[in-house]
């Protein structure tokens, strides 16, 4: 796969990350290579395996429906940047 | 003109389940609480914290998928599906991407036209997010957690509905179902089921589906109905013009009933799905999924038709019965009582309903015990008291604390006279009462003798016999 300036705008869009162009120029070979290494597994004949899922092999990790484990507003909102009381705050959602 | 045209109309409904804690963690997810107080490491997406599956909620959704005739998937997993938004703390919502938990299936509804099969294509599981709050502040958007992770199925039908009305009618019947099987309060206010409709319109005899629009924000089933209607009209005015439609999420203003753009759709969402690495795949035996189906009630479809077939109950009756499960509860053990079936349904979806509204109480609440209305019914029926009697006087009565019907009656005095002599003078003093009417009668006016049986049974309060006082009218007036 090529990584293109495209790619690397459309990666940094969604993931809302910024670069310059010279960071942009230096993610674009970095990626290239990860993604080059990445495609060596396309080389194996894998028809007929099944996607692996999950890396350990215990399954069905269920719980009890049992109300446990919350914590106190003071302490979820403790480390949050911006907060009142009561809420996290963040800069306004919808224009006005 | 719009004949032209047809509406091709694809609800995905949320339905909040009624567990107790979180999808993911054990967070009570109950409504009304103070923000951010619901919350827990899991919920806020702090690093090093796992997340571990709610048992109840997949029993739920297969409850659902059961109930919806869909095929349940034995392979499940959870996949991850990103985007940011604040109200997502973790930056990704765990939901089911390829292995739905129940596939295909259909519910059935019924509109003018008749009963007919909605197609679904998929009953999936995912978490909420939290609730935005743009208008406490005017610099900020304040976020409340309580909501984040709480276990939601996802109702998704195919474009298989066509009118506004055919929405209604499956969002009904969707909401009677999941209140039936007791896995969500149905609450559309407070947002426990939620609503949003694909809508396009494309000429008739068309293939190809028109560009579609996503209405947002129903909080009512009547909202999805109006949000329909006002949608598939905008289209239509919009081809007419020799306009073209464009591909929007649009929300819902309930106070002019129209619908307004959210934002256009540049280009299809990407959201990088895959499977959670936290989360470990669950496989559901057949033997789990058979102990479900066998834990299901009869579906108020089949009820309906039994209530029809086997107790000869008209349509009307049936369907009102059935209309949530306490009442039709209430139905079934009543007749454990009394075969006069006809009976407990008139009871049921009569005077006592209309007590409970009064009352703003429910059959969920009822003091009042089938026993009692069996008995009650009885006395009716062997003339002991009449109807009207019984529903205005001991009704209200035993609605507050059971008694024996008949010793009621006694008590209050309200047992029907069947004695001649005490009716004759009730007989007497409405004849002479009504004399001008008598004249009427003699002379051929006989559909006057109801006339004549209200004004004894006036006179008596009720308690006079009607078969009995007619009969004594029709021998003294001739």
């Amino acid at each position: 796969m090529q990584v293109t300036d495209t790619t690397i705008d459309n990666l940094a869009h969604l993931a809302r990350l910024r670069f310059n162009e010279d960071e942009k120029g230096s993610i674009k070979k970095d990626l290239q290579n990860m993604i080059a290494f990445v495609e060596q597994l396309k080389e194996i004949d894998t028809t007929g395996v099944e996607p692996l899922l999950h890396m350990s092999d215990t399954e069905n990790v269920l719980r009890d429906d049992v109300i446990k484990g919350s914590i106190s507003r003071e302490d979820a909102l403790k480390n949050a940047p911006l907060k009142d009381e009561e809420f996290f705050k963040v800069p306004t959602v919808i224009k006005k | 003109m719009e004949d032209k045209y047809e509406a091709v109309i694809g609800l995905e409904v949320h339905a909040q389940l009624q567990t107790a804690s979180k999808l993911f963690c054990g967070d009570s997810i109950a409504f009304g609480a103070k923000p951010n107080s619901h919350v827990s490491p899991i919920t806020l997406g702090h690093p090093g914290t796992l997340p571990k599956t709610n048992k109840k909620a997949v029993e739920y959704a297969i409850k659902l998928g059961l109930a919806c005739n869909c095929e349940i998937e034995e392979n499940n997993y959870f996949a991850r599906k990103n985007y940011f938004y604040p109200d997502l703390p973790k930056g990704y919502q765990i939901s089911q991407h390829t292995t739905p938990i129940c596939k295909g299936g259909f519910v059935k509804i019924k509109t003018t036209e008749g009963e007919r099969n909605v197609q679904l294509n998929r009953i999936h599981m995912e978490e909420d997010a939290g609730k935005s709050i743009h208008d406490r502040d005017d610099d900020y958007t304040c976020v409340d957690l309580n909501r984040a992770g709480t276990a939601l199925v996802e109702i998704v039908t195919e474009p298989d509905l066509h009118s506004s009305d055919e929405a209604y009618q499956y969002v009904t019947e969707l909401r009677r179902l999941v209140r039936w099987i007791d896995i969500c309060d149905g609450n559309m206010e407070e947002g426990s089921l939620r609503c949003d409709a694909n809508v396009s319109v494309r000429l008739k005899g068309e293939k190809k589906l028109g560009t579609k629009v996503e209405v947002k924000n129903l909080n009512s089933i009547r909202n999805v109905k109006k949000a329909i209607d006002f949608e598939i009209q905008r289209m239509i005015n919009i081809i007419e013009n020799g306009g073209t439609i464009t591909q929007q999420t649009r929300s819902f203003d309930a106070s002019n009933d129209t619908t307004f753009s959210l934002r256009d759709k540049e280009e299809a969402n990407d959201y990088r799905y895959f499977p959670d690495p936290d989360l470990a795949p669950f496989h559901l035996t057949k033997d789990f999924i058979n102990k479900i189906q066998s834990s299901l009630p009869t579906l108020p479809n089949q009820l309906i038709h039994q209530y029809q077939n086997e107790f000869g109950l008209s349509d009307y009756d049936a369907a009102q019965l059935c209309d949530e499960k306490h009442t039709a509860d209430f139905f079934q053990s009543t007749i454990q009582f009394t075969q006069h079936y006809k009976a407990v349904a008139n009871w049921i979806t009569g005077p006592i309903r209309q007590y409970l509204n009064e009352h703003h109480l429910s059959f969920e609440t009822i003091l009042l015990s089938p026993k009692t209305l069996a008995e009650l019914i009885k006395i009716v029926d062997d003339g002991k008291v009449n109807f009207s009697v019984a529903s205005s006087h001991l009704l209200p009565l035993l609605m507050k604390e059971n008694k024996d019907p008949l010793q009621l009656a006694e008590e209050l005095n309200l047992l029907q006279v069947s004695d001649s002599n005490e009716l004759e003078e009730w007989v007497n003093e409405a004849i002479n009462k009504m004399s001008d009417k008598v004249v009427e009668y003699k002379k051929g006016k006989k559909g006057l003798i109801g006339l004549f049986v209200g004004e004894v049974k006036k006179l008596s309060k009720g308690k006079a016999d009607p078969k009995i006082v007619t009969a004594l009218l029709q021998e003294k007036l001739k």
